[in-house]
């Protein structure tokens, strides 16, 4: 997040696009709801689903799904036509205004209405009301990025955000809600095919050579694969041994299947876990792992907030901390790694990465700090470009819009949209182990439309088979508008309906992120 | 900040800024009053009364909770009136319901508890009337004795303006005032998210962890503050641990950022999973290809993997291996992974699986 959870709470409008988040971030929809009950703050939700939040919006626009960018250029088309942008901060903080004033005139409201189902009117109020706050935060989330086009999504939100000087003020920003708990800090350590630590990239001779002063080792310039393409490079025979830490690609994979048969050609797979997960089975090799509970160190939240886990009970059996496992794996073969304990390890992070320069266990001892915080004097940053962006002036990417991969045609007549439900967590290794949310929310169901369910004659609690070109999963259907007609939801969170035997493992080409947002099946009674 | 407002409180002068209530300048004076309704970052809706004090001309006393202060108000919070009334009010409390702390959760930990001891109450004036609820215990994650509710209204309170959740309200007024979902319907049968917001504001036994029910007393249990392992919010909570099991989650709202002491489900009841029997205890191994995966020892696997990488980097070059990383781990686990591929494998086929 270019801005804090603290400052949702006291803007005055809050554009929440792809974001479910009153199930997926629910303490930061509290944020919002407090904004919008107690604080008057005005609520803009752009989603295609009827989500919790739709509720306390003021505004809700439903857009087919994938037809995000024509929303978000309909909305500049209307505040640059209407003369409402920040001209002063265009002017001076921005450039490529032109560029993308020339793409944004096609997209009137009337041509967007075409591509997106949002109504004239709607897209003009909404851009009106965005344009015209003095502090508006724009929230989203995977919703934004899982989609073949999830960079030009991402770079929509900023040319609106930037086209209307929201960036760089208290209670503003551009705001991605992580959905993992440490996936900012897993960027920021360099868990990055093409960056070391703090984004320093690995074609640059001077990041380069810095790290390979600091660890004593030759390091190679070619950037390496995302995972999905280590998943297609282990399919040809090209990557022979994977080393898994903490994660269930084969789960959360977009085609299983491919996967799986990728996964089995390995000469060497080694998993270290807290459970004998999907992925785990196939390994060669499997290290227990200790969970978050029974060791030490920092995550790093969504708002860039470096803040302490602390062991609390004991690991089972001879499982260990992960970074124990790496250290003595590391010292077996030949490079001693020796760590006492994971504030060593911080202690290295804070010299090599700048961003982390300022930040020991003593500072985050009571309450985390915020990066970049870049010497052990500096209070934490809360909200970043300030007086000017990383780069100097904010560039505006001139972006077209372009239809999701998969569209529904004869044979697969609807769309499959993804995402989470509240009770659950990613593949649900741990929160299906739970009697709590399990009680709750027991088994994974279709969202389907009254009509389509009407059509299909389709009941609420009845098993429907769902098709697509790549799988077939069969699940219990539930009745409700919440989804569009035209449309289904399904969560990933379960192993016995898993999702991704149906999705599209088209990549977003920059991203790599693949279109789990939409594809195109057919739905049946079973 | 507006102006000042001078007054005096139990003998002392004292400048307030305006709009505080006489409760904040108490509590900044180091002066104790008691409280039971009263929530920061909520409403005062001064219900219990608990809090009274005397202030010069008035004619009643008033709850210092709700009250703001004024120029030239002389406050008295401890005078015999004021004593006098406080005991009252926490008789007719203690009188109303089932405060049996024998086998209560809150024994140790009750804010109702503490004030009677405090006020040297040996038993009530009134005789006790137990109000004849049925405890809910249709779900597996809050039980429900409103026996013990003193209707403070906290749990309302916590539901629909900290959470805005919206679920909780009173179901009747006056003697027959009962708090809960709409319709008066069971947590599980409402829209509840199961957040245990209202838990944690509960001053009494009346709405408690039900998974930590006879898991051990307040004073044996330690709490341990740490970082959700869910989402990406980061919520700091509170592991409370007995007997080396955490027993239940709770929110601490003097942490502050990012959560202020609220949770969702996920951080709150989601932790079984830490002391499941499906854990993995021992490295496994496979030898052959098509085997099964044995138990192992730390060395036998490390000497395995070792082995395996040193032949295959010598036999296909670094850029055949690849290593994927966790957003679910540390900070700290990601920079030594990281570095383990680049350093000692030696290739930038490093990545996380959260783009997924
Ligand atoms: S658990 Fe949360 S949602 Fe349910 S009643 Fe309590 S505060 Fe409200
Ligand atoms: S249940 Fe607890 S918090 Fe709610 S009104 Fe009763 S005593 Fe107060
Ligand atoms: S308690 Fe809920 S909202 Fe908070 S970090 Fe955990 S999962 Fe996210
Ligand atoms: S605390 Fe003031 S009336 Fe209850």
């Amino acid at each position: 997040m270019t801005n804090s959870i603290e400052e949702i709470e006291f803007t005055d409008v809050i554009l929440a696009t792809g974001t479910n988040t009153t199930e997926n971030h629910p303490v930061i929809s509290s944020r919002i709801k407090r904004a919008v009950r107690q604080r008057g703050a005005k609520l803009i939700v752009i989603d295609p689903r009827e989500i919790d939040l739709v509720k306390y919006a003021t505004l809700w626009l439903r857009q087919k799904p994938g037809t995000d960018v024509a929303v978000l250029n309909g909305m500049m088309n209307v505040i640059i036509e209407e003369g409402i942008y920040a001209k002063e901060y265009v002017e001076n903080r921005t450039e490529g205004f032109e560029a993308l004033k020339k793409v944004v005139e096609k997209y009137t409201p009337e041509y967007v209405e075409k591509i997106s189902g949002v109504p004239v009117e709607d897209l003009k109020k909404a851009a009106r009301l965005y344009a015209g706050a003095e502090k508006a935060s724009l929230l989203y989330a995977m919703g934004m990025t899982q989609h073949i086009t999830g960079t030009d999504n991402v770079k929509s939100c900023a040319n609106l955000a930037m086209l209307c000087g929201k960036v760089g003020i208290e209670g503003g920003g551009v705001n991605p809600l992580r959905g993992q708990n440490n996936v900012q800090g897993a960027c920021d350590m360099g868990a990055l095919p093409n960056v070391f630590p703090a984004y320093q990239s690995v074609i640059s001779d001077e990041a380069r050579v810095k790290f390979e002063k600091a660890w004593g080792a030759t390091l190679s310039a070619k950037p390496g694969k995302t995972v999905v393409e280590i998943a297609e490079a282990a399919h040809r025979g090209e990557i022979k041994a994977i080393y898994v830490m903490g994660e269930n690609p084969l789960l959360s994979d977009p085609d299983i299947t491919h996967v799986e048969a990728a996964f089995k050609h390995l000469d060497l797979l080694v998993v270290q876990d807290i459970f004998l997960t999907e992925t785990a089975r196939l390994a060669d090799v499997v290290l227990p792992s200790a969970c978050f509970a029974e060791k030490d160190g920092t995550f790093t939240n969504t708002e860039r907030r470096v803040q302490r886990i602390r062991k609390a009970v004991p690991a089972p059996g001879q499982a260990k901390a992960d970074w124990q496992i790496i250290s003595d794996l590391s010292t077996k073969m030949g490079y001693p790694m020796s760590y006492a304990s994971a504030e060593e390890i911080m202690k290295e992070i804070a010299l090599v990465t700048p961003s982390y320069a300022g930040i020991t266990y003593e500072r985050i001892e009571k309450e985390g700090l915020q990066w970049p915080c870049p010497n052990t004097g500096h209070p934490g940053t809360r909200f970043l470009h300030k007086d000017r962006f990383s780069r100097g002036r904010g560039l505006f990417h001139a972006i077209e819009y372009i239809p999701p991969a998969e569209l529904p045609d004869r044979d697969y007549p609807m769309i499959l949209s993804t995402g989470r439900v509240l009770y659950h967590y990613h593949t649900g290794t741990m929160t299906r182990l739970a009697k709590g949310t399990m009680e709750r929310c027991p088994e994974s169901l279709v969202e389907i439309h009254p009509l389509d369910a009407e059509r299909l004659g389709i009941q609420s609690g009845q098993i429907v088979k769902v098709t697509s070109r790549r799988g077939t999963l069969q699940a219990k259907a539930k009745v409700t508008t919440r989804s569009d007609a035209g449309m289904i939801f399904m969560n990933f969170h379960f192993h016995e309906a898993a999702v991704n035997l149906l999705t599209n493992p088209a990549l977003d080409p920059i991203g790599k992120i693949p279109e789990y947002k939409v594809c195109a099946v057919r739905v049946e009674a079973a | 900040m507006g102006k000042t407002v001078p007054l005096t409180i139990d003998g002392k002068d004292v400048e307030a800024a305006s709009g505080q209530t006489i409760l904040e300048v108490a509590r900044e004076q180091g002066i104790y009053i008691p409280t039971l309704c009263h929530y920061s970052r909520t409403t005062n809706v001064g219900a219990c009364r608990v809090c009274v004090v005397e202030v010069e001309k008035a004619k009643s006393l008033v709850a210092s909770c709700c009250m703001p202060v004024s120029p030239g108000m002389i406050i008295k919070t401890d005078s015999p009136r004021v004593k006098a009334a406080r005991k009252l009010i926490v008789e007719l409390l203690w009188a109303s319901g089932d405060h049996n702390c024998l086998n209560c959760e809150q024994n140790g930990a009750c804010e109702l508890q503490n004030l009677i001891y405090w006020l040297e109450i040996e038993k009530p004036r009134f005789p006790i009337e137990h109000p004849g609820y049925d405890i809910e215990k249709t779900n597996t994650m809050i039980q429900r004795d409103l026996n013990k509710c003193i209707l403070c209204g906290r749990c309302i309170r916590a539901c629909n303006e900290i959470q805005v959740n919206e679920i909780l309200d009173f179901s009747q007024r006056g003697s027959r005032a009962k708090v809960g979902p709409a319709f008066d319907t069971d947590y599980i049968d409402s829209d509840c998210y199961f957040c245990g917001e209202c838990a944690d504001a509960c001053p009494v036994g009346a709405i408690t962890f039900k998974q930590a029910r006879f898991a051990g007393r307040p004073w044996e249990v330690k709490k341990v503050k740490t970082t959700c392992t869910y989402c990406g919010v980061g919520c700091q909570m509170d592991l409370n641990v007995h007997d080396n099991r955490i027993v239940k989650v709770t929110g601490n709202r003097a942490y502050e950022q990012p959560n202020e002491g609220s949770l969702c489900i996920k951080g709150r009841f989601g932790l079984d999973f830490i002391s499941h029997p499906d854990r993995l205890t021992t490295p496994l191994i496979r030898k052959k290809k098509g085997g099964e995966l044995v138990p192992a020892t730390w060395d036998e696997a490390y000497g395995f993997i070792s082995q395996r990488l040193f032949a295959i980097k010598k036999k296909t070059g670094p850029d055949s291996i690849a290593g994927l990383s966790s957003a679910r781990c540390t900070n700290e686990e990601n920079y030594l992974f990281q570095k383990f591929m680049r350093a000692v494998i030696g290739t930038n086929h490093v990545d996380h699986c959260a783009r997924l």
